[in-house]
């Protein structure tokens, strides 16, 4: 039997041929890279943007986005600290702060499921708002002296060698990966993402569906927020910001389309990896932060422009062979 | 009732609205603030509401054909911080030829987006978000992280933001706000009367039907992109001229608070409604909104981003919901119109694409 290299011509495998190729520069360059210390670590410096660009890849699929993220997790975060500076006990200031990212969720999706605004202006209102609520909450001051055990749970492994944010990544990734890919609301997520129109003729609760996606990102995100805030031990009205750049970047370079509809969690969970493995990999050799960013956004434009001018060029080749074909045919 | 309906269409109503809604703010802010209504008021919005409303110019034309520049922020940041440290090595340059540079600088990195979504088919917020932390990078690298002084500018820019047009009466129009105006002027009859800037609104309502009935459409969308480019570059010169000092982080946010001016101003994110002056209002409400929450006493200044996140959503909200139900009844009155054989109405005012 021929072995099957379909794989390697779609998008999928195209990023798993570059993670080896990062993953592998780095390995021979640095000693010891490939460790568990090392690779918990490198998760660990952006975990809360990874856990947000889970929930983010079901809202692009849906053909929809969430700018607000990022200030959610800031909001809940700021919610959570000033809940706690008032006196309450750590383990309900913690459910204040997901309640505010629940609410902040139902919020966008009013707006967006019932009023019927598009998204990008109803999160992009909110990446506003929800910042502004999280400097109403502290104005210019920081919260920090939380318990010593919350603490612990951002900083210390909690199982072997995994912190309590990585654990939740990867329950929240196995969930994500059954219901996107093995559900029938995943299959709902693509319908609508494909064509809006088509899904609520063939009778996709197209309405319901977007609310439950919006109301859930908020709330992942509040939880990241409040994870992000054991790890750093205090919370800060400008908390998380700007993370909603880096966290749509890693689902797009996923190959998931901006316009929906196509797409898979393994694309992004790929895309993850990238980005840490090459941010890594660029950190040891002493490139600044900036020009990682900036060779991100580089990867970004071409992860789209590549696929294009390819299939500009297949596409011109195919003509020029027909009509070769024509000629011959004709002669 | 017909001869509103005659006279107006619905988006001139919506941008009389947005007129009405600033009047009813500065009255409401002058009850509440002592000695609000002085000429120092006026200055100090008219001078922080110039470069936003330069920048949201371009990014209008940008949204009108159903595209988005979010980097614009950046370019702004690089021309200032570029053109600042020119200036500083060379004191001697006119200042024309000033001008000229930040907009040519401003007018490539827009031709760069440009040619990514135009002809690289690459959609516009994958380019922009790419491009906005790309030209920070470049920024910042060819930086090392130095600023550009106030003192080390030639003196015409630093005395530049002081400087009057002319006076009318009691207030006194600076020269960068009455650059900003004759910006907005400009594009507002480009966008109403010139064939291009026709286009921008039907390649933005339909782009399968714009490229049906031959419409150059990769060139338009493209000019559209370097002249925001070039807006923000000029952006980026008063920016310079208004702070002085610049660092590598300057001009950062201006991309969304240029997309909120636009789209508070009746802009529709979807392309095909809006128009450069709405966009400016939109500017002026956001402005005054926060000048004067700074000023007022009975809540926190903190209060301004979350206020301003709830005029966005209002704002658009009725745009989508009251302007809908307005122009469905301006269409069934132009086919009562028609139907009883009387020539129909004339269709002017920039607004009108739908």
């Amino acid at each position: 039997m021929r072995p099957d290299w379909s794989i390697f011509r779609r998008w999928e495998g195209l990023l798993l041929i570059l993670l080896i190729l990062i993953v592998g520069y780095n390995a021979l360059s640095t000693p010891g890279y490939l460790t568990v210390g090392n690779w918990v670590n490198l998760f660990q410096l952006s975990i809360e943007k990874i856990i947000v660009a889970l929930i983010m890849t079901f809202i692009i699929i849906n053909a929809e986005i969430d700018l607000s993220v990022a200030s959610v997790m800031g909001f809940s975060a700021c919610m959570m600290g000033f809940l706690f500076a008032g006196g309450m006990p750590m383990e309900w200031a913690i459910a204040g702060g997901l309640l505010a990212g629940f609410v902040a969720g139902l919020f966008n999706s009013f707006w967006i499921g019932i009023v019927g605004l598009p998204s990008l202006v109803v999160t992009l209102a909110g990446l506003i708002g929800y910042r502004g609520l999280a400097y109403v909450l502290l104005e210019d001051r920081s919260i920090g002296e939380f318990p010593a055990w919350f603490d612990r749970l951002g900083q210390q492994p909690l199982i072997g060698p995994f912190p309590l944010a990585l654990i939740v990544f990867f329950v929240l990734l196995i969930f994500a990966i059954i219901v996107l890919q093995y559900s029938g609301f995943g299959r709902y997520v693509y319908v609508i993402g494909n064509s809006k129109d088509v899904a609520r003729y063939s009778g996709v609760r197209v309405r319901r569906t977007k609310m439950i996606l919006f109301v859930v990102s908020s709330t992942v995100a509040a939880l990241a927020g409040i994870l992000y805030a054991a790890r750093l031990g205090a919370v800060r009205g400008d908390m998380a910001l700007g993370f909603e750049l880096d966290i749509i970047t890693m689902v797009l370079l996923g190959g998931v389309s901006i316009f929906g509809g196509t797409g898979t969690m393994w694309g992004v969970l790929l895309s993850v990896l990238i980005i840490l493995n090459l941010r890594n990999g660029m950190g040891l050799a002493n490139f600044s932060g900036h020009v990682q960013t900036g060779v991100i956004g580089v990867l970004l434009i071409l992860s789209v422009l590549v696929p294009n001018l390819a299939g500009t060029v297949q596409a011109a080749l195919k003509r020029r062979r027909a009509r070769t074909v024509e000629v011959v045919a004709a002669e | 009732m017909n001869t509103i309906r005659r006279r107006f269409q619905p988006e001139q109503i919506r941008e009389l609205v947005l007129i009405a809604l600033i009047i009813g703010i500065l009255i409401f802010f002058g009850t509440q603030i002592d000695n609000y209504f002085s000429p120092r008021t006026f200055t100090r919005i008219s001078t922080s509401v110039a470069v936003i409303a330069v920048v949201a110019v371009g990014q209008t034309l940008v949204i009108l054909t159903r595209n988005i520049d979010l980097s614009v922020g950046s370019i702004v940041g690089f021309t200032a911080y570029i053109v600042g440290t020119i200036l500083s090595i060379n004191n001697d340059i006119p200042p024309v030829a000033v001008v000229l540079m930040a907009v040519a600088m401003g007018a490539v990195m827009g031709s760069i987006n440009g040619l990514l979504v135009a002809y690289g088919r690459v959609p516009a917020i994958i380019v922009t978000l790419g491009t906005l932390a790309i030209f920070r990078t470049v920024l910042v690298e060819i930086s090392g992280a130095n600023s550009v002084l106030t003192n080390e500018l030639p003196r015409w820019l630093v005395n530049l933001p002081p400087v009057n047009a002319f006076t009318l009466g009691p207030l006194d129009i600076r020269l960068l706000f009455f650059l900003a105006v004759v910006v907005v002027i400009i594009f507002q009859l480009v966008v109403s009367y010139l064939p291009w800037g026709r286009r921008l609104y039907a390649i933005g309502s339909n782009p399968d039907a714009a490229r049906v009935a031959g419409f150059p459409a990769q060139r338009i969308i493209f000019t559209a992109f370097v002249l925001s480019g070039a807006l923000a570059g000029l952006g980026g010169f008063m920016f310079l001229a208004r702070f002085g000092n610049i660092t590598v982080v300057a001009g950062q946010g201006i991309e969304l608070q240029s997309v909120a001016a636009a789209v508070v101003g009746g802009v529709n994110i979807n392309g095909g409604l809006g128009s450069p002056f709405g966009a400016f209002l939109g500017a002026i409400l956001i402005d005054v909104l926060d000048n004067s929450l700074i000023r007022w006493l009975a809540i926190s200044e903190f209060w301004r981003d979350a206020l301003l996140g709830l005029l966005i959503l209002l704002a658009v909200a009725t745009d989508t919901v009251i302007m809908n139900r307005l122009r469905k009844v301006w269409a069934r009155h132009e086919l009562q119109v028609s139907g009883d054989g009387e020539p129909p109405v004339e269709k002017g005012g920039a607004g009108y694409a739908a």
